[in-house]
């Protein structure tokens, strides 16, 4: 990797102040790259302006696949391509169908939706995270600036952070 | 700045911080494991050895080598399957309907409950499997595949079908929700490999995290999808052993043939299943020294799941003998009458002890917060409903409509020695489990840290 990419660190260790810090950081016209935590933290993502997230709208997608699949295949099957007679009943009644289409809809909506998310996430067993600080995975909360896309100073988003309750002040280069 | 309700007790005792946190359920990952852990896995192995065994010996000769009889076609298998599908309830039942009710005190236990489901599902699954007799030819019978016989379809309109389904689905999705909880775990412990320096350690925790990073964008997307699944789980759960329990309520067996069975069923999964969850908790919490994570607290609130569970199905068994009483169908009655006071009288009274009159004495605060007594009671109740199986599933079969081919079932060495494999299985995975994977969901367990910790005094 090019080793041209700056970031400054805001150190936090709890969530309220981290919540406030964004909102401080941003009023100052300060690019936030990404705030790594060690749990979700609520409201962090209306903070750093986040869209909502179309997840479930896969979810819903991969869903009626589900269901329409479970039914084309239920009613060709015993419909039309082998028709047989199960006590007397007719060849395509649906109340029977209900449980495989069922478990389909839940089956492909959860497999989906997983896969959606972790393409999206770009999540995958063979890639090395950029780890800006070990610790967001243990206690703190790391709220990593780009100097590339700001125009301050690193000294200047420095001392921002630290007005607005960060513990230390760190630099990262990749 | 601890904000901390006095209505409530604390969920989290002892004062921990984040990083407490990590470290307390990390460092049984990382440290190698106890000589206790290699007995219990070493008794496990044996369990498992002996259970292979009869299996293969089950599987070479066909099911003959069981204790099953023209009239008594299904026994130990199914009432296995059905006791360890209800187990497997639980965990599910724990992480998905919990979280859409908002209960945190799911957080400490819902790693361990999750993977006590998957386990379970796979014991479950064991039984049907190995009842086809010729397991290998079972993924024509149980799938819709095209095949050299026309296609011949399999038939959807059957239950037994339903249950390929429903299993097969619950399985995936559960596996799918305990992974989905597991990946910023395994991020954990792969950090403190890169700070202690442990290279492979942290490689292979890196690609079970698939390079999990807890960047607020992911977290929200994270967040939404739990959600979703729990949604999905939720009517998921109530749908396997809903379905389970159409195996017999579809069918015209006297006995078998009741609408109540759906509600009933799911009601004794539950119960069944918060009982195996204590039993396998409390000896986890021992041993990994987690009394700050798992109370006292927790343990009650899953004794009060217990007594209502536990009420339901008692309610359930008084109906089902109301209504064959005034229902006034002959067979119907016989069947009923046959269960509490026929040959099988034993089974019916251990099942009612168990399950009606024992999880009753949880309403005494002393008994439901006394960790000896729920252990005890824990394990009663779920010897109670294995006996509510059997007893379904035997008693209703062993004396049918023609009294010259009533017959008694008696199990065989294979009918045990399948149970006992199922338990070799369940113990080893669960051991394995415990080791290399965090059994307690760290990042659940921090969100909540501040509002339902104990003080630090």
């Amino acid at each position: 990797m090019e080793s041209n990419k700056n970031f400054v660190l805001g150190v936090f260790d709890d969530e309220d102040v981290l919540l406030h810090a964004v909102s401080k950081v941003k009023d100052k016209g300060i690019k936030i790259h990404e705030v790594y935590s060690p749990f979700p933290v609520h409201g962090l993502d209306e903070a750093l302006g986040y869209k909502k997230t179309r997840l479930p709208i896969a979810a819903f997608l991969f869903g009626m696949t589900g269901t329409s699949l479970a039914l084309i295949m239920q009613i060709w099957m015993l419909g039309y391509d082998w028709p047989m007679i199960i006590g007397g009943k007719n060849f395509v009644s649906l109340p029977p169908f209900i449980p495989v289409t069922f478990e389909l809809t839940v089956l492909l909506s959860a497999l989906g939706m997983v896969a959606t998310f972790m393409i999206v996430s770009d999540m995958k067993p063979y890639k090395w995270p950029q780890q800006f600080d070990l610790r967001s995975t243990d206690d703190k909360h790391i709220m990593a600036i780009d100097l590339a896309t700001n125009k301050m100073s690193k000294q200047d988003i420095g001392a921002v952070l630290k007005d607005s309750g960060a513990q230390e002040v760190n630099d990262k280069n990749f | 700045m601890q904000v901390s309700s006095s209505l409530r007790e604390s969920l989290i005792t002892g004062g921990k911080t984040a990083s407490d946190v990590s470290e307390d359920i990390s460092r049984h990952v990382e440290n190698k494991p106890t000589q206790l852990w290699w007995m219990a896995f070493g008794v496990s192995l044996v369990l498992l050895g002996f259970g292979v065994y009869t299996m293969s010996m089950t599987l070479w000769n066909g099911i003959g080598m069981w204790g099953l009889n023209k009239t008594v076609g299904w026994a130990w298998d199914i009432t296995n399957f059905v006791w360890w599908v209800g187990i497997g309830h639980a965990g599910t039942l724990i992480s998905a309907i919990l979280l859409l009710f908002r209960q945190k005190w799911r957080m400490s236990i819902n790693r361990a409950a999750e993977a006590m489901t998957i386990f379970a599902v796979i014991c479950a699954a064991t039984f049907p499997l190995i009842h086809m007799g010729r397991l290998w030819l079972g993924f024509y019978w149980a799938l819709p595949l095209p095949n050299a016989f026309g296609s011949l379809w399999v038939n959807f309109n059957s239950p037994l079908l339903w249950d390929v389904f429903a299993i097969s689905t619950y399985f995936t999705v559960s596996l799918v929700f305990w992974y989905m909880g597991l990946i910023p775990d395994f991020a954990v412990i792969r950090d403190r490999a890169v700070r202690m320096g442990n290279k492979t350690r942290a490689a292979v925790y890196n690609a079970l995290s698939f390079g999990w990073q807890g960047g607020a964008r992911t977290w929200m997307r994270y967040e939404s999808v739990a959600l979703i699944l729990a949604g999905l789980s939720t009517p998921l759960v109530l749908s396997v052993h809903t379905i389970v329990s159409m195996d017999f309520a579809t069918s015209v067996v006297p006995g078998w043939h009741t609408t109540i069975f759906p509600p009933y069923f799911v009601a004794g999964a539950i119960f069944s299943g918060f009982a195996m969850v204590l039993t396998l908790l409390l000896i986890t919490r021992k041993v990994f020294k987690l009394e700050d994570y798992i109370t006292i607290y927790h343990v009650e609130l899953m004794n009060i799941i217990i007594i209502v569970t536990g009420s339901i199905v008692g309610i359930a068994y008084i109906t089902e003998f109301f209504i064959a009483w005034y229902g006034q169908v002959p067979a119907e009655q016989y069947a009923f009458i046959n269960r509490a006071f026929g040959p099988y009288w034993w089974a019916y009274w251990s099942m009612m002890t168990c399950n009606v009159i024992s999880p009753q004495l949880f309403w005494i605060k002393k008994i439901r917060t006394s960790l000896v007594a729920t252990f005890i009671l824990s394990i009663i109740v779920n010897i109670g409903m294995w006996f509510e199986r059997f007893v379904i599933i035997v008693t209703s079969l062993h004396r049918d409509y023609l009294p010259s081919s009533w017959s008694m079932f008696y199990p065989t060495m294979y009918d045990i020695g399948e149970y006992v494999l199922t338990f070799g299985f369940f113990f080893a995975a669960f051991l394995l489990f415990a080791k290399f994977f965090p059994v307690i969901n760290m990042a659940e367990v921090k969100s909540i840290l501040k509002s339902s910790s104990e003080k630090k005094h």
